[in-house]
């Protein structure tokens, strides 16, 4: 963990982003401190994934302010931003021409000017640390759905970043690979020490997992806090999503175990 | 129905700049995209040796039917001395840049533009974007440059291998003296058709790969359909794109190129 | 697929297509002229139909040179035609220059016959004597209507 536990890493204000006249985020606020995981929870359609998008600098924010480490995140700030952070998609969003250690090796050799073997050690370091190194000649598609998650969060920590965005991370998983999705994530978030920003929609996996946890609806956030906080918030909107969450539970868990038998082993 | 033509018109307009702009792009991240060669090389396989059969296959038989066609016309007029002239002359002006770039577009950018779909929709293209490193230099510009670089080479084979089976047909089949073929070919070809050959083949490999680029780098653009529609939908309008642009391109080089 | 085998693929086309390139820059694109040193000389003709930049120029049927360019000459409306000569070749004062037709339909070149001056033509110099293009269309008239000796007056073409 890093020293400063009360140093705020990554601080949004206000963020706004309407695609024509449909407002997507309205005013997004959100503080993230250095070292914790972050979840931000909320139904499909809430703005998640625009939200991260944004933060990303993949789309641009119609209003707003992002500041990554105390700096406001503009053009000037984006490279050393996109430097100390990092993805890990819903897709997993591996180059399927690539080997296991190529796609490791790729974001070195294209933002560093690393040498050839120092590149290759710390790739190998990455698969090591995730426990696939075995796997390092195999292509994405040769490796099973866990597999390729672990390959992603390798490429994801190998350029050693501060925070690291998990976009749905276990989206079209089983319950029981999403508990360990979770697990994976909490694990090495305290071996490498970095912070985590998660989005998705699983509450109860999400509660176990994180320090602090918010609630996107309709382009807000509506509820900000630690997870028991949340469990015990009174707050309707907070309410409504965690019994449809629970209620919906067991039939989407059936459901996704008809998505994971496709997606995990193909 | 005059609006709807304005509308069309500006969006073609606005559809061509921003595909100049992409092709721009591509190549000024090419100056800062790291390990370039390798990429190069392996876009070199994809759109050269992977291509070189078929434009071997179709390049004989263009040759072939250059030299038969061509010989039953000039032997009403007597001049089938003139055929070598008639088969290089058709090949290197026309024939072979066309004829090269049409099936280097359909084996290569066809692939190019599903791949660069596929890549956008599992999102590996906004994965490259988010580490930093520039879609463009790692994916387009490559492609560009080996474009360049194999699209002559395509065009020069193509030509070799069309001469060859004009020969065949002409003086093998129908008894044209090889002689007389061969010094015919020599003596009709100058300098200039040479250039616009190669000039032609240049760009036309700029233009076709940066269209399939172009259309795969934005299949989630299609506002018809998503996903896999989304990627074949991508593949279609780049093979056809493609297609018309070599004829038009080609039409206009040659009435460029007015030879004095 | 490996790396090398890769590469291995790539050099193979590579030089396939070099040697392809080489083979239409070298032997096809330059003619026989290439490397040899030449000069430049005028031709006047009354009608250069069909001759253009690039038409060969031969010798007893040999190849020694190119058209450069074919102008009008606006003081007398007649065609100049500048003709690229190897150096070796130095022709008589008195040589003639005749617009010619390969085969009935093919391409004009324009055939050179040496005169038996003692005098050489000077780069730059002018061919006095010339002949120039067979109004093709006439001819074909001729031939068709089979006047070609009685060619008193031709018929239009139906």
């Amino acid at each position: 963990m890093s020293a400063g536990q009360t140093d705020l890493l990554l601080e949004v204000e206000g963020l706004r982003k309407s695609f024509g006249d449909h407002v997507v985020l309205a005013g997004v606020g959100l503080a993230v401190r250095r070292g914790s995981v972050c979840t931000v929870l909320g139904p499909s359609g809430a703005g998640k994934s625009v939200f991260l998008k944004c933060l990303g600098g993949v789309e641009q924010p119609d209003a707003g302010t992002i500041r990554f480490d105390g700096r406001l995140l503009n053009a000037a700030a984006r490279a050393d931003f996109q430097r100390r952070s990092s993805f890990l998609f819903q897709s997993n969003a591996l180059f399927d021409s690539l080997t296991a250690l190529e796609n490791v090796a790729l974001p070195l050799e294209q933002t560093t000017g690393l040498p050839d073997h120092e590149i290759r050690e710390r790739s190998l370091e990455a698969l090591r640390q995730l426990e696939i190194e075995n796997f390092r000649d195999r292509y994405p598609s040769q490796l099973s759905g866990g597999m390729q998650k672990r390959l992603a969060l390798a490429r994801a920590i190998v350029t050693r970043p501060e925070l690291v965005f998990f976009d749905e991370p276990t989206a079209g998983l089983d319950p029981l690979r999403r508990n360990a999705v979770f697990a994976m994530i909490a694990k090495y978030q305290r071996q490498f020490g970095f912070t985590a920003l998660v989005v998705t929609h699983d509450v109860v996996e999400a509660l176990i997992a994180s320090d602090r946890v918010a609630l996107l609806d309709r382009g807000r956030i509506c509820f900000e806090g630690t997870p028991a906080e949340f469990s015990a918030s009174t707050n309707s909107v907070v309410r409504g999503f965690r019994d449809s969450a629970e209620a919906l539970g067991s039939s989407l868990a059936a459901i996704r175990r008809g998505e994971s038998i496709q997606s995990d082993d193909a | 129905m005059l609006r709807l033509l304005g509308a069309q018109s500006l969006h073609i307009v606005f559809g061509l700049g921003d595909f100049a702009l992409f092709t721009g792009r591509s190549f000024r991240a090419a100056t800062q995209s790291r390990r370039l060669f390798r990429r190069i090389i392996r876009a070199v396989y994809e759109q050269g040796a992977l291509c070189l059969p078929v434009i071997l296959i179709v390049g004989a038989f263009t040759g072939l039917v250059l030299g038969l066609q061509g010989y039953y016309v000039l032997n009403r007029f007597g001049s089938q001395g003139l055929l070598g002239a008639l088969v290089s002359l058709s090949l290197i002006r026309e024939m072979a840049p066309v004829l090269a770039a049409l099936m280097l577009v359909g084996q290569a950018g066809s692939a190019l533009a599903a791949e660069l779909g596929i890549q956008r929709n599992s999102e590996q293209i906004v994965a490259l974007e988010t580490m930093g490193a520039s879609s463009h230099g790692y994916l387009v510009a490559p492609r560009l440059i080996a474009a360049l670089l194999v699209f002559p080479l395509q065009t020069a084979l193509f030509v070799a291998v069309g001469l060859w089976g004009g020969s065949l047909s002409g003086s093998l089949l129908l008894g044209v003296e090889p002689g007389v073929y061969w010094s015919s070919v020599e003596q009709a070809v100058g300098a200039a058709d040479v250039r616009e050959c190669f000039l032609k083949a240049a760009i036309f490999g700029l233009l076709t790969i940066s269209l399939c680029a172009y259309h795969g780098f934005h299949a989630d653009r299609c506002k018809s359909a998503t996903g896999a529609r989304a990627v074949s939908a991508a593949t279609t309008r780049a093979v056809v794109h493609s297609s018309i642009i070599i004829l038009v391109a080609d039409y206009v080089i040659t009435s460029f190129l007015v030879r004095s | 697929m490996k790396k090398t085998t890769l590469e291995l693929y790539v050099g193979i086309f590579v030089l396939m297509g070099i040697a392809a390139v080489a083979y239409l820059t070298l032997k096809l694109g330059s003619g026989s002229l290439v490397g040899g040193e030449t000069y430049l000389v005028e031709a006047r003709f009354t009608n250069a139909g069909g001759l253009h930049g690039g038409s060969s120029v031969l010798l007893a049927g040999v190849t020694v040179g190119r058209v450069e360019a074919v102008r009008m000459d606006p003081a007398d409306y007649s065609a100049i035609a500048t003709l690229r000569i190897a150096k070796v070749l130095r022709l008589p004062t008195d040589s003639m220059a005749s617009i010619k037709t390969t085969g009935l339909i093919g391409d004009k070149y324009v055939a050179l016959s040496p005169g038996a001056e003692e005098a050489y033509l000077d780069p730059g110099a002018r061919i006095t004597m010339t002949e120039s293009a067979v109004d093709l269309e006439s001819l074909i008239g001729k031939m068709a209507f089979g006047s070609v000796d009685t060619d008193k007056d031709p018929k239009p073409a139906p």
